[in-house]
């Protein structure tokens, strides 16, 4: 096999590898219980699925302009998913959305309450 | 992002944004309480400004896709007018890239996020029982803002966590963790995160943020903290 026919076989498995990936976080986002979980589907696989995706565009385009593009989409990517998934979760979290029987310990509340009664007093 | 940071040592540490963005903190007049929040001399200034220049004009070449003079001097002016256009809060870089910790960090961190994503991608399949969770609080030990702003993106990348809110005032982090099944498992994630704050101090923090990091090792993981 020519090293062409090599990329291609690798880009190829990037991009099912990635399209699976995103697939799953899908049916993440529908089966998670609730609003914090689901932002965790939405801020992992779905990044690392995106990420494969590039790779393997990358490996099937091999021209620096187009590459540099893609490295460009990647690292916004990693830069804002988490942000985005952070600040959906603090906009859910102070209300309802939030199923607190799934959770062992939750140390925020206890810091809101503190808030509170400090701004209170 | 590949830069190397001039050669004057400034100590200063994480000048405050003229705003504070956090939202409960919106009514009480905080009052700077760190040593770090002090005003920046203009030999920090000016290369916090030079970092920024760096970072742009890569992003313009990156866009561009070739590397030429006329990108870079083109990157250069959109880089001054962006600067003198929209001012940002100073983001101090006051360390400095170690090379083989920031490859350390790098591997580690894509592992991590390769486990995350089976992890999710097998608790969406798997039937029975809704995954469990908890919501933690973890003082970070180095409290600027590029560190707990570093710290919590890579942290909502790596298995299991998620950022949900941040205290920047007293440098912590609120982390909603899932899949874990007992407190054994969240005090395991608490110096999960730890760990992470280290490897990233490592890789990109200056003298005195690696000697904060190293004093304050919790003593379970002395040795491992690497």
């Amino acid at each position: 096999m020519s090293v062409d026919a090599v990329l291609d076989v690798v880009a190829a498995v990037c991009l099912l590898g990635g399209a699976l990936l995103s697939l799953a976080a899908g049916v993440a986002l529908v089966r998670f219980p609730d609003l914090l979980s689901r932002m965790h589907a939405a801020a992992k696989p779905q990044v690392l699925g995106l990420l494969l995706v590039l790779l393997g565009c990358a490996l099937r385009l091999r021209t620096g302009v187009d590459v540099t593009t893609l490295v460009l989409v990647g690292a916004f990517q990693l830069a804002t998913a988490p942000v985005a998934a952070h600040m959906i979760g603090r906009a859910g979290y102070p209300h309802d959305r939030i199923r607190t029987d799934l959770l062992i310990t939750d140390e925020l509340a206890a810091h809101l309450d503190r808030l509170h009664a400090d701004r209170r007093a | 992002m590949s830069h190397d940071p001039p050669p004057q040592r400034s100590e200063d540490l994480s000048p405050p944004p003229p705003e504070d963005l956090s939202p409960q903190r919106s009514g009480d007049p905080a009052p700077p309480e760190h040593p770090e929040d002090l005003p920046l001399t203009p030999a920090a200034r000016r290369r916090n400004r030079a970092v920024a220049m760096i970072v742009l004009v890569t992003v313009w070449v990156l866009l561009w896709g070739t590397l030429s003079w006329a990108n870079v001097l083109g990157g250069l002016v959109v880089g001054m007018v962006v600067l003198t256009v929209f001012p940002l809060p100073p983001v101090t870089f006051a360390g400095r890239l170690h090379p083989l910790p920031l490859l350390r960090f790098t591997l580690r961190f894509l592992r991590d996020l390769v486990v995350a994503s089976v992890q999710i991608a097998a608790l969406a399949l798997r039937f029975g029982h809704p995954p469990l969770g908890a919501i933690i609080a973890v003082p970070l030990r180095v409290r600027s803002d590029l560190n707990l702003t570093l710290t919590a993106e890579a942290l909502s990348l790596v298995p299991g966590s998620l950022i949900v809110e941040v205290d920047r005032d007293a440098g912590i982090l609120y982390v909603h963790i899932l899949g874990v099944r007992d407190r054994a498992e969240v005090e395991q994630f608490r110096r999960g995160v730890l760990e992470l704050e280290a490897r990233l101090i490592e890789a990109i923090g200056s003298a005195q943020e690696l000697r904060l990091v190293r004093e304050h090792t919790p003593p379970a993981l002395e040795g491992t903290s690497r």
